[in-house]
Order: structure tokens, then C-alpha cells, then sequence
């Protein structure tokens, strides 16, 4: 079986969450979802891993309104979180509020969200974009809604771990600080990446390949992962279907 | 029913600030033609801690001075036209936060207090760019910086929720968000899908969901009155109707035409 490059993701996601008790996504992201649902399915026998999805009344535990996830981070029972960013810099920067000089920017975002206080509080914050171009990893980002790295004096138990983008996945290190090249994702190159990223990072002179999911871990994304993922993202669920729907039969007839 | 929104929509004035709640806590989209109709403009809206259909409505049709938010779209459906229009060119004033510093200062109006500590914000242009936030050492622990939000006074906060008994209490469930908006609000107009003759009170399952007439200023029945947003525990999004404003309300007379419409749900 050959994994789509959604997969790929999906299970580089799952990979990233090793060993989390409680983990949160956001409305609109099917594909850490589907990769926390794929941890909690791969974890199943040995722990039990919470999936909050903010705004769904399935995948949500809280009773103390939309507060509650926040406090749940300051109390420390929050172990990872995904942020996107319409903006990411090489300090992991996340811009989420817009293009240009604040605060009549040429292009505006939504905003901040809860981003400036989750980066803080969440131990394992994963930042997920799937454009990678230099207008989205830029050297620096024209808003800090939230900031990568923080002063010795500032109260951080969280902050960013790991960009996963549509092409590779990176590592940061607060310390150093900046950006790794851990893996580059199959069909794409070290010098493509180098290319799309508008900041500069560390990598090996031949950086390994994503590693694709083994058979029974495919089989059980298309399977309950998918199953599962399809009640609160029908969408992109069934995108995903006919897009297997297209490539399984030439696969499973030859 | 139109006439008792319009009394609700009466009791706005110019100038006044107001609490909104967050699409899917119970958005009283049935009181924003009624505000659009009265037309007390130069509000203060403060989104419960983001902000949607219902605040890029208020926008478009210019009654709006300032906005409190951590955010403002129209979800799946994408951004909020007008909302991101008025920025642009400079129509409204955005008071950029994060949804926890949101809460924090309904917090500190909850308990009568100035401001509410939290933790995070520091070294982000949020806090930055606002001078009504400060950063104070703790007092118990040197070396230790922490960010402190004032309390939120809005004027009015206005909700929709299932139910409502005869005497005022209003059914809040789990959206506890809403109490915290009534509790630091000075009054609170509650939309409702409908009135009960029971007490609310009555019963202990009712009665730890329910928001105390004490905290409620005036209740309207509406039935669909979260439409199109969903209301938990009723009735789903209406993700169709959520795009055809969006596309409509690119421009500002697309967004006149689609207000003048009589939409109903």
C-alpha cells in the first residue's frame, strides 16, 4: 500500500504525540484530529488519550464553558496543542492576526485566538501549515500574536516543539534558537525546501526521508480513523475517500 | 415577538459597550435586525471571546465604534467581510486579545475586583499594542513577571439559549461563558427558544445549568433565534446560509441587499 501524502502527515501527527494523556485541535483541522484520533486508537490498550476539538459538542468534555480549556492548560492538564499561522518565522513567531503595519494592515486574519496564552502553558505546542512558501515562513513575521521564545524570567512550561508543513517536518530548539530539518516528506527535496522557506534552519547535507506508515497502521487510518473522523469532518472525510477511491484500484489490481 | 425584540433592541443606547457570545455558545442573531432597526450606533462590542455573523452585521451597518476580540470570522465560511473591510480602512478601532485575557477581565468583573492576572501574553504585540493591560511582578515571588487584565464592565450582554421560565431564569447548560457575561454585565436581554411553565429552579438537573433571574434584565421569546448559527442541544449550523452572506457581504452592497431582505429561518 502506498501511503497519499495527507497520510503521510496524518501519521507524522500521530507520531508527535507520543505518549499525551490530553490533546486539543482546532475547529476547522481535520488533519490533526485525524492524527490524534489515530493516537488514541494506537494507544488504546495501554492509556487513555483525551481529544478535545474546540467548538464540537461530540469531542468536547468541558462543562464550564469555553474557559475551561484554558484553565485546563494552566493547570497543566494540557499536554499538546496545534497552532497554524498565516505567518511563521525562524523564532517561531506565529503571526495570526495579519499582513502589513498594525493596526490597519493590508490584510487582516481573524486574530489571535487563545495562541498567546496556549504557546505559554501547553508543554508540546505543534505548529501545522500546509503551505510552505515564503510568504508563509517568512524571516519575520509583521505581528507576534504569540512568540517562539521567551526571556529566562518569563513563566513558560510550553511553547513550540515541531512545524509540520505539506513538504517536511522540523524540529525547534528554544535553546539554540531556531529551526531543524528533521525529515523531508516523499517527492520533495532539501534544495526545494531551502527555496520555500523564507528563514534559515539547520539540516543535515542529506536529510532523511518521512518515514510512510507501516500496513497496519494505514489499515487502521482507513479504517476506524477514518470512520471516526468522518462524524465531525464529513468534508474532508469523504474527499479523502474518493481520492483512495482513485488510487487503491490501479494499486490492488496490479 | 418582533415587538418584544424591538423593546429588548430599545434598551441600547449610542455609546453603550456590549457582550457577545462566541457562534456556538448561543449567539441571539434574532435581536441583530432589531439593533440594526433602532440604530443606536457607536457601540463597543466585546466579543465572549470571538466574534462572527452577529458582530460583522453590526459593523457592516456602521453602528459599531470599537471591537474587543481574539478573533473575528465567519468559520468554515470563511473571514468576516465587513469586519475585515472596517479594518482596512481604519473604520473601526480592534482591540486585539487572546480568548483567555478576554474571560480574565469578565472574571475580574465577576468578583468585583480591578484586574485579573494570567499568565502567557508577555513578549506578543497583543499586549504590546495594549495600553489598558500591564505587567506587574508577583508580589509573592520575585523574579516572576505576570501580565494583569482589567475588569470588563460591558453595559449590555445579550445571549440566546433554549429556555426560560415564567419568572426570568434563563437555561444556560454548560455555557458557563454566558453566565460569566451576565455576571460582569450591568444588564443582560436574553433570547429564547422558549418559555416554560415550570421553575427552572424546581428541579436540581435544571437548576445547575440555570442562570438565576437575579443576573437577567429582560427575556424575549425567539424561536430559531440563533439562525443562522446553530444552537446546542436544537439545531445545527446552517453552513449554507453562513456562505451565501459571505459571498454576498464582500461588498458593501451586497451586504446592504442581503440585510434588507426579510430572512427568516
Amino acid at each position: 500500500m502506498t501511503a497519499l501524502p495527507r497520510e503521510i502527515l496524518i501519521c507524522t501527527i500521530a507520531g508527535l504525540l507520543h505518549d499525551v494523556r490530553h490533546v486539543a485541535v482546532g475547529a476547522s483541522s481535520p488533519m490533526p484530529a485525524a492524527g490524534a484520533m489515530l493516537r488514541r486508537a494506537l494507544d488504546e490498550d495501554r492509556r487513555k488519550v483525551r481529544l478535545s476539538i474546540l467548538g464540537s459538542v461530540e469531542h468536547n468534555f468541558f462543562t464550564n464553558g469555553s474557559t475551561e480549556l484554558f484553565d485546563s492548560a494552566g493547570q497543566g492538564r494540557l499536554d499538546a496543542f496545534f497552532l497554524g499561522g498565516g505567518q511563521i518565522d525562524g523564532m517561531a513567531n506565529v503571526n495570526l492576526v495579519g499582513v502589513g503595519t498594525y493596526p490597519q494592515m493590508s490584510v487582516r486574519w481573524p486574530g489571535s485566538f487563545g495562541s498567546a496564552y496556549l504557546y505559554f502553558t501547553v508543554p508540546r505546542v505543534i505548529l501545522f501549515r500546509e503551505e510552505h512558501s515564503p510568504r508563509v515562513l517568512v524571516e519575520k513575521v509583521d505581528f507576534i500574536s504569540a512568540p517562539g521564545i521567551s526571556a529566562p524570567d518569563t513563566y513558560r512550561p510550553g511553547g513550540p516543539v515541531a512545524l509540520l508543513t505539506s513538504k517536511a517536518l522540523f524540529s525547534f530548539d528554544s535553546q539554540r534558537p531556531g529551526f531543524r530539518l528533521e525529515s523531508v516528506h516523499p517527492g520533495h527535496s532539501l534544495p526545494e525546501i531551502i527555496e520555500a522557506t523564507g528563514f534559515t534552519f539547520d539540516h543535515d547535507d542529506t536529510p532523511p526521508l518521512t518515514p510512510e506508515p507501516d500496513a497496519a497502521t494505514l489499515s487502521m487510518l482507513r479504517g476506524r480513523v477514518l470512520d471516526e473522523l468522518s462524524e465531525t469532518y464529513p468534508a474532508f472525510a469523504a474527499q479523502w475517500r474518493r481520492d483512495l477511491a482513485e488510487t487503491i484500484p490501479h494499486g490492488a489490481s496490479a | 415577538m418582533a415587538e418584544h425584540l424591538r423593546a429588548l433592541a430599545s434598551l441600547v443606547r449610542p455609546g453603550m459597550s456590549l457582550a457577545l457570545p462566541v457562534d456556538y455558545a448561543g449567539v441571539s442573531m434574532a435581536m441583530t435586525r432589531p439593533l440594526i432597526r433602532h440604530g443606536a450606533g457607536d457601540l463597543h462590542l466585546v466579543c465572549v471571546p470571538t466574534g462572527g455573523l452577529q458582530v460583522d452585521q453590526l459593523i457592516g451597518a456602521g453602528l459599531v465604534r470599537s471591537v474587543e476580540t481574539s478573533a473575528v470570522s465567519l468559520g468554515e465560511a470563511g473571514g468576516a467581510p465587513r469586519f475585515n473591510d472596517a479594518v482596512k480602512k481604519g473604520g473601526i478601532r480592534v482591540m486585539d486579545a487572546t480568548c483567555p485575557a478576554i474571560h480574565a477581565g469578565l472574571m475580574a468583573a465577576q468578583k468585583g475586583v480591578p484586574f485579573m492576572p494570567m499568565r502567557g501574553l508577555i513578549g506578543s504585540d497583543i499586549l504590546a499594542q495594549r495600553a489598558d493591560w500591564q505587567v506587574i511582578d508577583n508580589p509573592l515571588e520575585t523574579g516572576d513577571s505576570i501580565a494583569i487584565i482589567p475588569a470588563i464592565h460591558p453595559d449590555i450582554a445579550i445571549f440566546h439559549v433554549p429556555m426560560a421560565d415564567r419568572d426570568g431564569n434563563v437555561w444556560i447548560g454548560r455555557r458557563r461563558e454566558l453566565a460569566a457575561m451576565a455576571y460582569a454585565a450591568t444588564q443582560t436581554l436574553v433570547t429564547v427558544e422558549r418559555i416554560v411553565d415550570r421553575s427552572l429552579l424546581a428541579d436540581e438537573t435544571t437548576a445547575a445549568g440555570t442562570l438565576p433571574a437575579l443576573y437577567v434584565d429582560a427575556v424575549a421569546e425567539a424561536p430559531r433565534g440563533a439562525w443562522p448559527y446553530g444552537l446546542w442541544g436544537e439545531y445545527a449550523t446552517d453552513t449554507d446560509e453562513m456562505v451565501r452572506y459571505a459571498t454576498a457581504a464582500r461588498t458593501p452592497e451586497g451586504f446592504a441587499d442581503y440585510m434588507a431582505q426579510e430572512v427568516c429561518a
